[in-house]
């Protein structure tokens, strides 16, 4: 049965009609084509899916696109700048390597994001814990986790560049 | 002036592909949606094994938006996935080779074997009438266990009716024998390299379309290796011709083997895509995936370890079983072989060594390479045996192996491979310093304080990357060649657009191929794109794996580069009326000895293209040129890992505390890459030893079928890594002197990690340890040990 909703997805009033049962990932995906945001799974284990709903970071997967009827979404392509610049969050997975085949990014970066936003200055153990609902089976974490602790530090640019062989 | 640049190569430069996936506009498999789009679904056996008696589809074809139905009845006259390995038996027979349908034929043989095809306008449109496919099943009993399989009174297949798909041995055996009559002491281990599901991030998917104008063929896939993919489709399955397919790997979210394959999804949908007459797409759903994608490891394994009585390794005897699973998957049957036992001598002296390796057929999933692909197994092996011995003679376990090391090269092993190159005891020295084992006995103690046993454990592995030198496969059974093609398109600007066999699905080749063309040509990385992944852009290609992009794809290129700078030569010596010989490139600019009369690159590129004044008489017009490289030999990658850990002897939990790692991979190119491929690497291999482990019950239900069941690492099982790259010994036989990085950590560390276990369980009187060692596991361990 397809069911009318309005929300703002990437700050732009969004009105569709869409079966009842069509998850916001699938409606990113395939109604908006919104790709940045990724299925990795179908238990909301992996959180490759994550985007903002209300400031607040959720498993697109796992939520009705129905149920956000009024509510504000954002995703990937959302917080990325549009004059060819990188947010802090972005700029910091780039510079300390964060990322490797790329398909767990956009999930991994919309939590940490949140997760700076409300721990700005959360210890290493801390941003372990914080990103434990997104799975990456490439960096091992490390360099996230750097990632993360340099853009909570407002340090997003430069670093990287430099560096030599030891 | 030119000033001198500084050198790319060496450097950590930011990678040019991390905007795009940065920002969310990446293009993965899934994310093509193709005009006139259709989705397939595919119907699985519920069953282990079974025979099919019936398909019943005539419900499922009435319900709205369904566009086909297929089952092996349509697909007559279609070959079976080919193996791309023939090993042969101690007789002398070969491998036993059963068909392996694209859907099935008669019967299944694992659960998650594809029966059906359902194409419909939408998924959810195919995924109902699936529902309503009725598969009439003769449920039979179920070949599970990997070390009882060979006997038992069910076949999986009818050509191998004792399950053994081969028995295979390498090295002197009456040597070995010899050896062990000898010996002052004898180690003896049985150990389980456990079975791992290897879980790419991005699921498998496929999206295939016909076109009738030219009828030809587009597959946009997730794939490791596109060029093979099309060939083992069209000349060994479907009979197309191989120049009407296009196969494009795209944005491709890892692989770690299990994007190797020619697997049955992608070739039904080629095939089936002409009969429907519109595009199809697949994407596997997780669950599809822990069924299907081909798993990694499995072996059974007895090992036996002489030495003298100064502790010199004088032979290891070696017995393994390997699950081959239901069907051999296209490189499963040279893993256990000719990637495992060959590196049994791991960084040893060791004179002699024997190996039996029995492959076996089961009904579960195919098991083919995964991350590291037989060394991994190979390197548990030897140096858990290596550290067992240490412990019985009351060696310090580093001190055993550095009596035992390697130290003069080229050394040739017993087991068939020359090392070029290594040195051992630099790696270990090295990691002992980063990992401050100088400093354990006080972390030790507290530890202890807070009632926890920590243990620490070493692990000096070796591998052989590179693959491969094609004569030297080919004698060994391999079906295909494993050079690798490059081409070097110089554009009329001095731009320049590098076409590379190798693929990248992580491992950052648009960045560090740059870094070593723009180095060759003296030009700015941005002037520099790496094109990989599409037949119907690059020449050929033989894909990514075994840790051998940069040291076989990357020479390729190096070699084309140089076709173009001799050409470039010639060009310049017309220009600047000189003699070839006379003419020599450096830093971009072609000048002629001793002068500064000069060309820039720039220049002569445009030249080639505006060939006004140009020596047409004697050389073509353009700036072209590709190459094809075949190594002359297997790289050796080498380094010492040391792992820490903390056992809570309440609860069994293990917690890894510190983890060191130094390794060497000749030359780098670009540090952070490659210490992100050795943190990627070690996290997996942790992964294995404490958390991962693919489970069967014994009617071949898969217990470990998602997230929730089968335990990936997550950010807070992991420490920190402290990994530092050797200043190393670079590979003496390509240009680069570049050795392969990539699977280093997933096959170091295992061993150090279940080292390090058993080092804190010691004192309970624990001495064995399979992987992975979960909480329950090692629970057990200790409640035994008390009782």
């Amino acid at each position: 049965m397809a069911v009318p909703i309005e929300l703002i997805v990437n700050g732009k009033a969004v009105a569709a009609q869409v079966e009842a049962d069509t998850l916001l990932s699938s409606f990113l995906r395939e109604h908006l084509r919104l790709t940045g945001t990724h299925v990795g799974c179908d238990t909301a284990s992996c959180g490759a899916c994550t985007v903002h709903v209300g400031g607040r970071a959720v498993k697109s997967c796992n939520v009705l696109v129905a149920q956000l009827h009024g509510l504000e979404v954002t995703t990937i392509e959302g917080i990325t700048p549009r004059d060819g610049s990188l947010h802090p969050m972005q700029a910091a997975f780039k510079a300390c390597h964060g990322l490797q085949c790329g398909f767990c990014t956009a999930g991994m970066i919309m939590s940490a994001i949140d997760l700076v936003q409300h721990r700005p200055h959360a210890t290493e153990d801390q941003i372990r814990e914080g990103l434990v609902g997104n799975l990456c089976r490439c960096t091992g974490y490390h360099n996230i986790v750097k990632a993360v602790a340099m853009a909570a530090n407002g340090m997003g640019q430069g670093h990287g560049q430099s560096r030599q062989t030891p | 002036m030119n000033a001198v640049r500084t050198p790319l190569i060496g450097r950590s430069v930011e990678r040019k592909e991390d905007y795009r996936f940065l920002t969310g506009v990446g293009q993965y498999t899934d994310d093509i949606v193709l005009p006139g789009q259709s989705y397939g679904y595919f119907v699985r056996s519920p069953h282990a094994h079974a025979r099919i008696r019936s398909i019943d589809t005539a419900a499922a074809r009435g319900v709205p938006g369904v566009l086909a139905i297929f089952t092996s009845a349509d697909l007559a006259g279609i070959g079976g996935l080919p193996c791309g390995w023939l090993i042969k038996s101690i007789d002398g027979s070969p491998m036993k080779e059963p068909k392996h349908p694209v859907l099935a034929e008669g019967t299944v043989r694992h659960v998650g074997d594809q029966v059906a095809l359902v194409v419909a306008d939408s998924v959810a449109q195919a995924k109902a009438a699936a529902a309503l496919i009725e598969v009439d099943y003769e449920v039979l009993p179920a070949v599970v266990d990997t070390a009882s399989a060979a006997g038992n009174a069910t076949a999986v297949h009818e050509q191998a009716p004792d399950n053994v798909c081969y028995t295979w041995s390498i090295g002197d055996e009456s040597a070995v024998n010899a050896a062990f009559a000898r010996a002052a002491h004898v180690t003896k281990l049985n150990l389980i390299n456990n079975r791992l599901i290897p879980n790419a991030l991005e699921p498998r998917a496929a999206n295939a379309a016909h076109s009738p104008a030219d009828d030809s063929y587009t597959l946009y896939v997730t794939s490791q290796n596109p060029h093979v993919e099309r060939l083992l489709m069209t000349a060994f399955v479907l009979g197309l011709p191989e120049h009407k397919v296009r196969v494009v790997a795209p944005d491709v979210g890892g692989g770690f083997g299990s994007k190797i394959y020619l697997y049955a999804e992608e070739t039904a949908l080629v095939w089936a895509s002409k009969r429907v007459g519109r595009p199809i797409k697949w994407t596997a759903e997780r669950s599809e995936s822990f069924l299907t994608d081909a798993h990694g490891r499995d072996h059974v394994s007895t090992a036996e370890l002489a030495l003298d009585a100064d502790g010199h390794f004088l032979a290891l005897r070696v017995r393994t079983t390997a699950n081959m699973g239901a069907y051999l998957s296209t490189f499963a049957s040279c893993i256990p072989t000719i990637l495992y036992a060959t590196l049994l001598a791991g960084q040893y002296a060791t004179p002699n060594i024997h190996c039996t390796v029995q492959a076996v057929f089961t009904n579960t999933a195919p098991v083919d390479a995964y991350r590291g692909a037989g060394r991994p197994e190979a390197t548990y092996l030897v140096e858990r045996i290596v550290e067992r011995a240490a412990r019985e003679l009351g060696i310090e376990p580093t001190e055993l192996r550095r009596r035992n090391f390697i130290r003069k090269f080229p050394h040739a092993s017993p087991v068939g491979l020359t090392y070029d190159t290594g040195d051992y005891e630099a790696t270990l020295n090295r990691v002992l310093d980063l990992a401050d084992v100088a400093g354990y006995p006080a972390r030790k103690q507290a530890s202890a304080a807070k009632g926890l046993l920590r243990g620490i454990g070493y692990s000096c592995y070796i591998e052989a990357c590179g693959l491969a030198p094609s004569n030297i496969a080919g004698a060994l059974g391999a079906r295909a060649g494993l050079f690798e093609a490059g081409e070097v398109r110089v554009h009329p600007t001095g731009k320049v657009t590098v076409f590379t066999g190798s693929h990248s699905h992580g491992q950052g080749h648009e960045t560090t191929f740059a870094q070593v063309v723009a180095d060759r040509l003296g030009i700015a990385l941005e002037d520099v794109d790496i094109q990989h992944g599409d037949t119907g852009k690059v020449l050929f290609g033989m894909g990514t794996y075994g840790s051998r992009s940069l040291a076989v794809g990357g020479t390729a290129i190096v070699k084309a580069v140089d076709k173009i700078i001799a050409k470039g030569k010639k060009i310049a010596a017309h220009l600047l009326e000189a003699s070839d010989a006379d003419v020599e490139f450096e830093h971009g600019e072609f000048r002629i000895a001793g002068t500064d009369r000069r060309k820039t690159f720039a220049e002569i590129a445009l030249t080639a293209y505006v060939p006004h004044n140009y020596p047409l008489g004697k050389l073509e017009p353009g700036l072209n040129e590709n190459a094809f490289y075949d190594p002359t030999n297997f790289t050796y990658p080498a380094g010492s890992y040391v792992c820490e850990v903390e056992v809570d002897p309440q609860t069994g939990t293990v917690r890894v505390d510190r983890f060191s790692a130094s390794d060497d991979f000749g030359n780098v190119v670009n540090p952070m890459i490659v210490e992100g491929q050795v943190h990627g690497g070690i996290a997996q291999g942790i992964g294995q030893a404490l958390l991962e482990g693919c489970r069967y019950n014994e009617d071949g239900q898969l217990l470990t079928g998602s997230f929730t069941d089968y335990a990936l690492p997550r950010a807070d099982d992991l420490p920190g890594f402290n990994v530092e790259l050797a200043p190393g010994t670079p590979c003496t036989h390509n240009p680069l002197g570049v050795k392969g990085c990539g699977e280093a950590g997933a096959i170091g560390s295992p061993p150090a990690v279940i080292n390090a276990v058993l080092d804190a369980l010691a004192p309970l009187g624990v001495t064995d340890m399979d992987m992975p060692a979960t909480p329950h596991r090692v629970w057990e361990a200790i409640r035994r040990s008390k009782s």
